[in-house]
This record gives structure tokens, C-alpha cells and sequence, in this order.
């Protein structure tokens, strides 16, 4: 056994802190919650506002588009319509909005701290283990602080996402940016190219296939976290799921759960479809 | 003086020396060449990497001037001094005038613009954008707008002899199309200095001529400044009015191609040129003998 003697607890002063966060910034707590909210039911509305055959039409157009494929195109499109056919689209549109804030979050922040990852080897010393944290701390641990500081509902929800669905991105961005050939590198810079325009012009989009890689990452993991988010109250697709675990429902889970599966599907598939018109084109 | 001294030089390097720190633990300062001691435990440091040691030579306007050497002989690291692409660790590079190695990073943007154009080995092409838009490149980052990039592309297309190709990606083309391409870029700057890395040495023999024909044609009629690294003997031979020999980081030789197969100053030449040398003599026995007979 590990000697008593040397324990020591860094709980207490955990707890403090966020006592005096929750305390000492609650208006700047409040006004981010304010903010997110903004975007979120912003979407929220537009979805809700689209009729459904416009979202099954834009996805058939999304896939045709990218694959020019009549299979895939046919399957993608039908099915959504499991999802109607459970009755569940409301909330599936109520999930896709939290998803879609916290996606659109993290490729704000996600991009950029990829770019200064690869850019400044200083960065990727500090961002690495955070990263490591963001994604192998259990959600829990950061939930009930988040909810502290920023109540019930979908906003917690969104920045519990983010936090575990921006690290592919920051990842996946640092890597693309890192796999440059250098040979093209270097032949743009004895063209006269800034720092500026190198990763304007040659950088970015030569890591781009990876950059959508991590997007599509991230969107992935933040559906993920659906079910975990509604239980600090975001209504959604997580919600009929754990009404029906607490009711032993399995039907009514099973539809939920493959209502999830079925958005994963078909973003993932949409994600990857234009990840791939970025490749470059070869022979 | 000679006549070509007379006239001005387009490029002039003195003096250049650059280390390399091979674990990238160190960086060798200009401070260590001063020191005679350092330098010379340098010489057997692992670490270090002498790549380029104390060269000196000028290149007069409109004179193709080959550096020929081995690999590992420091002549891609020379000419990528010549714009700093690698920072020389001492010594001085002027081109047109210009102190190339004082400038401060604007300047240098501004002189890779206007004053030098370079061809690499291995394209070094855009593979997300088009032939024209590779063309274009080096127009667009100094600023040029779209509709005169593109007249400008299209002559330097025809030029190269790619038209209709225009709106194929790099890597639907051949190595020699490539290198056209390539080639179409530099030209299309209108700067006065070509730099060229070994160009066609990754290309087959006769695609490999085909294109040696074509910069001498295309020279014909620009009179550009070429500088140009090879490691082939008998393209230095029919391109260069002048060239010089590196080895181990060092210019062992400079002259016209002629005087270097005629008369090489030491061994290593020697070998380097001993087969053109052979046959030069073999063809000269036989239009002997033909005179004779």
C-alpha cells in the first residue's frame, strides 16, 4: 500500500476554486452562456424551420454532389426517414443543433490552435497533454463544474462536447500542416511568399484532406456525447435514450440509439464526401 | 581584367561558408569561422556539417555558369544560399549589386520577386492547382491580377510548348511536362537570374535532352543569367560557357568547359571529366584517321 503518511489531497483547493469562479465571474460566465445560447437556438430555429423533405433533399444533393453515386445517394437520403418514422425528428433536430454549435465552435478555436501548433514548436510542448486530458477525462469530472457555472440545459451541454470533440481537430490540423512536402514549401518561399501567404496559398490547402479528416472527427465525437449532455438536462435524441434506460424500455432506447446511429452515418458520410473533392486530384 | 569582368557581374559570392549542425543542437555562428582552431575541430566534430566552405566566384550577365559536383559536394546548398533559402553561416552574396546576405526579410521577399526565378529538381509544383495556376503562382504573390498573370502564363505556356494544357493538375503530367511546367514559372517572372537545381537530372535520357535543347533555345532568345547545378558532366558540357567543380564543399575548379576536360587541375577532376576525356580523344583519332585515309 502506498505509505498514508504521503498522501495528500489537492480536492480541497479544487473546490475553492470553483467556488470562486462560480462566484467571482458570474456575469462573465452568464454572458458566454448568453452568447452560446444565441447560436444555438439561432440553429435551433432554422431547423426547425426547414421541412424535413428539405433536409432529406439536401442531403441526397450533398451525396450526389460529392460521389456521383446513385446507391449511396438513395440509401443516405432514406435514412433520415427512420428517424421520422420513430417520431423522433424533433428531437434529432434538437440534438443536430447542439452538435452543430459545438462543431462550429471547435473549428473556430480548433483551426487556429492547429496552425499555431504546427507553427511555433514551443505550442504543441503545452497542447499536447491538455489535449491528451480533454479527451481521457471522464465527462463527469467536468460536467458538474460546467453545469456550476453555466446552470442546466443545452449551454453546459455544447462546452462539454467541445471540450471532447476539439482535440481531433487541433490534432488533425498541426498534422496536415506538418506533412507538407517541403519541397513544395520550399519552392513557394523562393517565389517570394510571406509566412502569410505560404500557409494561405501552399499550407492550408495542401493540409486540408487532413483538417476535414478532423472535422469530421469532430463531429463524430460530438455526437457521441449526446446522450452523456442530456443528462445535465439538453433535450434531445440523449434524452428519449435515457428516459427509456430508467424506464427499462428497450424498444424505445433501441429506436433513439439507432436514430443516433443514423445522423452519425449520414454526417459522416456528407463530411467525408467533401473532405475527399479536397484531395488533390491524382493521374 | 577581361572583357566579361568589365561588363559587371550578375551574381558574385564571397567568401561563403555554411555549417550545418546535423542534430540541430548547435547553431554555427559567423563567429566561428574567424577562429582558425574551431574551424578546424569543426572539420572533425560529428555534429557539424561543413557544407560550403569559403566559395568564391561571379557570374557574369547572360552567362550560363554550371556548378558541377557529386552529391554531398555542398552545390545544392550553394545555390540555395544565393536567395537564402538556406542562411549562409558567413560571407557574401550579391546579386546585381545588391548585398543579398544584408537584407532584412522584406527586402529579400521583394528580391526573390523581381530578381531571381528558381527550377527545382523536384518541381516543387502545387498539386491542388492547375498548370495555369502554377504558372500564375509567383505573379499572384507579388500581386499581379488575375487577367494579367494569365496573359502572361499563356505566352510562357506556349513557350515551354504546353498549350492545352492548361487546366491539367501536376499530377497528371509527365516528369519532362513537369519540369516545363516548371520551368513555364521561372520564366514567366521576368527576372533577370535563373536558378536552376539540377533541373532534368531526374528526368530519362531523352526527355532529358529534349529539354537541354529547349533552355538553349529559350536562352537564345532571353539572355538570361543561368545558374545552374547539374551533376552530369555532358549536360554541363553543352550548356555552360563556364562552370566550376565542388568538392567536399569546396570550388576545386573554375574555367570554360574546355579548359576543365582539357587541363583539370587535380585528380578528382580528373576523373570526374575522364570519360568525356576518352571519348573527345576517340573521336579525334577517328576524324584523324579519316583524314589520313
Amino acid at each position: 500500500m502506498f505509505p498514508e503518511s504521503l498522501q495528500y489531497h489537492i480536492a480541497p483547493g479544487v473546490n475553492h476554486f470553483v467556488d470562486w469562479l462560480v462566484v467571482s465571474f458570474a456575469p462573465f460566465f452568464d454572458s458566454v452562456s448568453a452568447g452560446i445560447l444565441k447560436v444555438l437556438l439561432g440553429i435551433n430555429d432554422f431547423l426547425d424551420m426547414l421541412p424535413w423533405w428539405v433536409i432529406i433533399g439536401f442531403v441526397a444533393l450533398t451525396v450526389w454532389g460529392t460521389t456521383k453515386k446513385i446507391f449511396p445517394t438513395v440509401v443516405l437520403a432514406l435514412l433520415p426517414f427512420l428517424i421520422g418514422i420513430f417520431g423522433l425528428w424533433g428531437l434529432a433536430m434538437e440534438t443536430l443543433s447542439v452538435v452543430c454549435t459545438a462543431v462550429i465552435l471547435a473549428l473556430f478555436f480548433g483551426i487556429p490552435l492547429g496552425v499555431l501548433m504546427a507553427e511555433i514548436s514551443g505550442a504543441a510542448l503545452v497542447l499536447k497533454p491538455v489535449l491528451d486530458a480533454m479527451q481521457t477525462m471522464p465527462s463527469f469530472v467536468y460536467l458538474i463544474p460546467a453545469m456550476m457555472l453555466f446552470g442546466l440545459g443545452k449551454v453546459p451541454a455544447v462546452l462539454a462536447t467541445l471540450i471532447y470533440a476539439l482535440p481531433p481537430v487541433i490534432r488533425l490540423t498541426a498534422l496536415g500542416l506538418r506533412q507538407v512536402p517541403s519541397a513544395v514549401e520550399e519552392a513557394a518561399v523562393a517565389y517570394g511568399a510571406t509566412r502569410w501567404q505560404l500557409l494561405r496559398d501552399v499550407r492550408i490547402p495542401l493540409a486540408m484532406p487532413s483538417i476535414l479528416a478532423g472535422v469530421n472527427q469532430t463531429t463524430m465525437m460530438a455526437l457521441a456525447m449526446v446522450v452523456v449532455a442530456s443528462m445535465i438536462g439538453a433535450r434531445g435524441l440523449g434524452q428519449e435514450v435515457l428516459l427509456s434506460i430508467n424506464r427499462i424500455d428497450v424498444g424505445r432506447g433501441f429506436e433513439a440509439g439507432v436514430s443516433v446511429v443514423v445522423m452519425a452515418i449520414v454526417i459522416d458520410r456528407i463530411t467525408q464526401g467533401v473532405a475527399k473533392k479536397w484531395e488533390p486530384p491524382k493521374g | 581584367m577581361t572583357a566579361v569582368e568589365s561588363v559587371g557581374r550578375a551574381i558574385e559570392v564571397e567568401n561563403l561558408w555554411k555549417i550545418y549542425s546535423r542534430t540541430k543542437k548547435n547553431r554555427y555562428g559567423a563567429e566561428v569561422l574567424h577562429d582558425p582552431q574551431r574551424l578546424e575541430a569543426l572539420e572533425n566534430d560529428d555534429d557539424a556539417v561543413l557544407a560550403v566552405k569559403d566559395v568564391s566566384l561571379w557570374v557574369a550577365p547572360g552567362e550560363t555558369f554550371i556548378i558541377m559536383g557529386l552529391s554531398g559536394s555542398g552545390k545544392s546548398t550553394l545555390i540555395r544560399c544565393l536567395l537564402r533559402l538556406v542562411e549562409p553561416t558567413g560571407g557574401i552574396v550579391k546579386v546585381n549589386g545588391e548585398d543579398v546576405t544584408a537584407m532584412n526579410p522584406s527586402e529579400l521577399v521583394a528580391f526573390r520577386r523581381r530578381q531571381v526565378s528558381m527550377v527545382f529538381q523536384h518541381y516543387g509544383l502545387l498539386p491542388h492547382r492547375t498548370v495555369m495556376e502554377n504558372v500564375c503562382f509567383g505573379l499572384r504573390l507579388r500581386g499581379e491580377t488575375k487577367a494579367v498573370s494569365r496573359e502572361k502564363a499563356f505566352e510562357a505556356i506556349r513557350k515551354v510548348g504546353l498549350e492545352g494544357w492548361e487546366t491539367y493538375h501536376p499530377a497528371s503530367l509527365s516528369g519532362g511536362m513537369r519540369q516545363r511546367v516548371g520551368i513555364a514559372r521561372s520564366l514567366v517572372m521576368g527576372s533577370p537570374i535563373l536558378l536552376m537545381d539540377e533541373p532534368f537530372s531526374g528526368l530519362d535520357p531523352l526527355i532529358r535532352r529534349e529539354l537541354q535543347d529547349e533552355l538553349m533555345r529559350l536562352q537564345e532568345e532571353m539572355k538570361k543569367t543561368i545558374f545552374f547545378v547539374t551533376h552530369d558532366l555532358s549536360e554541363a558540357l553543352r550548356l555552360g560557357d563556364r562552370m566550376a567543380v565542388m568538392r567536399d564543399g569546396r570550388v576545386v575548379q573554375v574555367g570554360t568547359p574546355e579548359d576543365i576536360v582539357s587541363d583539370p587541375v587535380d585528380d578528382y577532376v580528373a576523373r570526374f571529366v575522364q570519360d568525356e576525356r576518352e571519348q573527345l580523344n576517340r573521336a579525334e583519332r577517328r576524324m584523324a584517321n579519316k583524314a589520313a585515309g
